[in-house]
């Protein structure tokens, strides 16, 4: 709902302010970061699942030519790699918690864990040396799957006694079972949500450096929050106080949650830095990404929904498997849990909810939040059950979501599962994506796909989800380790032009052109007098980063107060000089004026009296033009809408082609168009490629077997057709923009639409389940079965 | 050690490389121009594509020895000053480009193919493009991108 579509300001399509440096390679990764005497860092890593480690021999590397240092995990004594949130099991017990040494201690426990560090001139001559260390390993039995690990036949820490790091449940099991037992049906399902590699396109980097002269650490890193990062490696891993260590994340190129997390590689070449006395790089090549950036998804669920004779939803059951790996990466026990059940409800009055969920210890990499994080896994679970629930009661698909959506007019909602919705209208987003996709003449297509041997289907996904993480009120309850609140400060100059410092971090998402926009809008100045800095500890204040949607629900609102700060404190200066109260003026179009004269000054006016100023009341009013802001929201944002997905499957190859995508999105008031549909598109591209592409398969030995891109599917120019993006709705009931947040909504909508539509397209013929993703392998063997 | 000549965005250079020196690390790493990504180990991401002698190619999949006496063209030196390409400006003007990380790859290959093909169907678009891979785009905005550089 653009409030205008010229200009600058909010609602207008904006072209980005970033892009020249991108499009012309004048974009700043870290990879192209090359610090004064710099050295190569390689990491040695485990290739086995599960071994102890018997002795390592690093002799004849730390002979050859050019090597500086070689460390192993005895050598590197320090904290171990946090965990930010701690979930309670049902019984009250915490959940089992491992050490996570940077450098493995004793034994590793994933393909692809540190063993050690080769450190060299160059990255050849480390990497050659570090084929010279012997490593004894005695292999031990792997716990792979999640199924095999609940055996604890083979633990993957000895020292914590079970691979079951915690059995958490949500929701009124009672009311649930009361529920069931009056049902008129209930519909069961059995679901595996696949694991996915995030592959951001910029594969991990880091460099870390010393200055022996003031102390102080400096780290260059690809994260999404490089606050979050000096916080838990200064504090918890290297014991560096925060005024001696420094954290920059440049440009960063792409992240969707793979980059939030505090890595082993950055605390290496931060504690090596000082002892070989030079800076160190480390860059991870794409097979080392795989094995060492945290994974995505993987969970099992089994769901069963009551149903009253009308199909009105009565009650949902969940059980729960996920995937920790074989440690606990940052954010990964919150994504089954507070992620994930709580999201339960959907967009439906669904009165009961009971969810259970046991997080394992596996022989894999650490799995962690994936764009969407948790969301997408509830998402699936509701809109496949519905849609299988319409096909047992005989209800209609699209009616059968209709009679269970909460009304537009029941908000604020009460759920059974914690979250309580501040806006949405499910009808309105349905309704619009039904004309969109053009869902009266699907019948007309299918027959005329028939009639070529294809098959059509046609699948939807109301789906809700909870972002803008997070309200430390809400989150401190439930075990988050700290509130995600976000800052800003707005620092006007004299002359006029304002930078303003944001707590989160942008890798892809355009805050530089968006937050500028926000800015110009309430000042009343030009984009160009407006820079945008984030990403550097010593420049930012703090902050929390970017992801869960958050950037403009929470870093946004920040700015607006600091933004509003500033003005109030403008109207004092102009209200001094004007001979004025301050609450006689008004500030419009970029001038203070007192209300009801022509008396008045500019911005810029104002802006140079602040820091040039006469005979300001000190005890009053203070020079300078600088306000700083930190927000914590009330609740989390609840996007939500529409996806309808239309496919056409040959049956003769199986080859699922997506033909039609719709997509109608609440997300709240939109600042720039734009960027926002582009957020949809990326984020659709990724459900899509869930769907039907992605999968991270692992051997029962635990070797990763889609290790590279030549094994592992990403999505591709040629597997989209064009997106149909929109954006409606509602606006969020308690920030200041109204704003809810865009990045994850088509990650999280789309997976549940593209597979009802690929069941949809294959029921005639007998199908009646199909798992992500749908392979052509899969989808033609579930037609062979089916005959 | 051997001594490569090329001529890098219309500039002569040369330099002592490996023998297994790949051609985007004699790009990036000696003569600092870092527009040119590496995405993934296997030839199969294109952030690293350039022209040479006036075709696109992956710069990680040639030898720096290779591209001996050729002429290079990089990211870097597709704009004419603050004057972006056609193709540049088209990715600017449809938000081609998130991260940014695979578009100076997929920039420079696009450009070759309406050299090649100066009116595409958004088809042939997504065909040329399926050996650069962006997980940002959802490649939507790239296509548009192409097709408004197609008409221009
Ligand atoms: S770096 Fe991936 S194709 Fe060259
Ligand atoms: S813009 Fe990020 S990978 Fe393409």
């Amino acid at each position: 709902m653009p409030d205008g579509t010229t200009g600058t300001g909010i609602g207008a399509a904006v072209k980005r302010v970033e892009d020249f440096r991108f499009l012309t390679g004048k974009g700043n990764y870290t990879d192209d970061i090359n610090r004064p005497g710099q050295s190569y860092a390689y990491i040695l890593r485990s290739p086995h699942a599960h071994a102890k480690i018997t002795s390592i021999d690093s002799s004849a590397a730390k002979a050859a030519a050019g090597v500086l240092a070689v460390f192993t995990g005895e050598d590197m004594q320090v904290g171990s790699l946090p965990c930010g949130w701690q979930i309670h099991s049902k019984d009250g017990s915490p959940m089992l918690e491992p050490e996570h040494p940077p450098l493995a201690k004793g034994k590793v426990r994933y393909v692809g864990d540190q063993v050690a560090v080769v450190i060299a001139d160059t990255y050849s001559q480390a990497k050659d040396a570090a084929e010279s260390i012997v490593v004894n390993y005695e292999v031990l039995p792997a716990a792979v799957s999640m199924s095999d690990a609940l055996t604890d036949k083979s633990l993957v820490h000895d020292d914590i006694g079970s691979n079951l790091c915690f059995d958490w449940e949500i929701g009124d099991e009672a009311a649930v079972d009361e529920a069931m037992s009056k049902a008129a049906h209930i519909t069961k399902i059995d679901l595996v949500n696949n694991r996915l590699v995030p592959n951001a396109m910029e594969p991990r980097a880091a460099v870390g450096e010393f200055d022996a002269a003031t102390g102080e650490y400096t780290l260059y890193t690809t994260s999404q929050n490089p606050h979050v990062i000096r916080l838990l490696m200064g504090a918890f891993v290297l014991s560096i106080p925060e005024h001696k260590l420094r954290v920059v994340a440049p440009d960063v190129g792409g992240g969707f949650g793979s980059k939030i997390y505090h890595y082993a590689e950055e605390a290496i070449v931060t504690w090596a830095a000082p002892k070989i006395g030079r800076p160190i790089k480390w860059v991870a090549d794409r097979s080392e990404a795989f094995i060492s950036d945290a994974h995505g998804r993987d969970q099992i669920n089994h769901a069963e929904l009551a149903l009253d004779a009308n199909g009105k939803f009565l009650a949902l059951k969940v059980q729960t498997q996920a995937n920790m790996g074989a440690y606990l990466s940052t954010f990964a026990p919150c994504v089954p849990t507070y992620l994930s059940a709580t999201l339960l409800a959907g967009t439906y009055t669904t009165p009961a909810i009971h969810a259970n969920v046991k997080a394992i210890f596996t022989n894999t990499v650490p799995v962690d939040a994936y764009r969407g994080a948790g969301r997408p896994e509830s998402t699936y679970l509701i809109e496949r059950i519905v849609d299988q629930a319409a096909r047992e009661t005989g209800i209609d698909k699209v009616e059968i979501r209709r009679r269970n959506f909460i009304p537009a007019d029941a908000f604020p909602y009460q759920t059974p599962v914690a979250l309580q919705y501040d806006s949405g209208d499910y009808e309105a987003t349905l309704s619009s994506a039904t004309k969109i996709a053009d869902v009266a003449g699907f019948a007309a297509r299918k027959a005329e796909a028939a009639s070529r041997g294809k098959l059509r289907g046609m699948g939807y996904s109301t789906y809700l989800e909870a972002c803008g993480i997070a309200p430390s009120a809400v989150v401190g309850s439930l075990g988050a380790r700290a509130g995600l609140y976000e800052s800003a400060e707005v620092r006007v100059h004299p002359t006029g032009s304002v930078t303003v410092f944001t707590g989160t971090h942008s890798h892809g998402q355009g805050h530089e052109t968006t937050f500028a926009q926000l800015v110009s809008d309430r000042l009343g100045l030009p984009m160009e007098n407006i820079e945008i800095s984030h990403g550097d500890t010593n420049k930012v204040q703090f902050g929390m980063g970017t992801y869960g949607s958050r950037s403009l629900a929470v870093g946004g609102e920040a700015l607006i107060r600091a933004v509003d700060k500033i003005i109030d404190k403008a109207k004092k200066i102009a209200a001094h000089v004007l001979e004025a109260s301050a609450d006689d003026i008004e500030f419009k179009d970029g001038n203070f004026t007192v209300a009801g004269t022509d008396r008045s000054m500019a911005f810029g006016e104002v802006a140079l009296t602040a820091y040039v100023p006469h005979n300001f009341p000190h005890d009053e009013l203070e020079p300078g033009l600088d306000e700083k802001a930190f927000y914590d929201p009330a609740n989390f944002t609840y996007p939500g809408g529409c996806h309808i997905c239309e496919v056409e499957i040959d049956p003769e190859t199986g080859v699922t082609e997506v033909i039609k995508f719709t997509a109608v999105d609440d997300v709240g008031r939109v600042i720039n168009p734009m960027i926002v549909e582009g957020q949809v598109h990326g984020g659709v591209a990724q459900g899509i490629g869930q769907a039907l592409l992605e999968y991270a398969a692992y051997d029962d030995s635990g070797q990763l077997v889609t290790g590279s891109f030549m094994d592992y599917t990403m999505p591709r120019a040629d597997n989209f057709p064009k997106f149909d993006v929109t954006t409606e709705g509602t606006l969020c009931t308690h920030n200041t923009l109204g704003v809810k947040g865009v990045g994850e909504v088509g990650a999280i909508g789309s997976p549940p639409a593209v597979i009802n539509a690929v069941i949809d397209a294959l029921w005639d013929r007998g199908v009646r389940d199909m798992s992500m993703p749908a392979t052509p392998e899969k989808v033609w063997s579930a037609l062979q079965a089916a005959e | 050690m051997a001594t490569v000549s090329m001529t890098v965005n219309g500039k002569s250079v040369s330099g002592e490389v490996e023998p297994r020196t790949l051609l985007v690390q004699f790009i990036r790493e000696q003569l600092h121009l870092t527009g040119t990504h590496v995405g993934c180990d296997t030839s199969q991401c294109g952030a690293c594509v350039v022209h040479v002698n006036g075709d696109s190619v992956k710069s990680c999949t040639m030898l720096a020895v290779q591209a001996d006496g050729s002429d290079v063209t990089t990211i870097e030196g597709l704009a004419n000053g603050d004057t972006l390409h056609p193709m540049q400006e088209a990715f600017r003007d449809n938000h081609g480009l998130q991260c940014g990380f695979c578009t100076p790859g997929m920039v420079m290959s696009a450009v070759d193919l309406l050299k090649k093909n100066p009116k595409p169907s958004e088809g042939e678009i997504r065909e040329w493009l399926e050996g650069n891979i962006c997980r940002c785009t959802g490649y939507h905005n790239i296509v548009k991108a192409v097709q408004q550089a197609a008409q221009a």
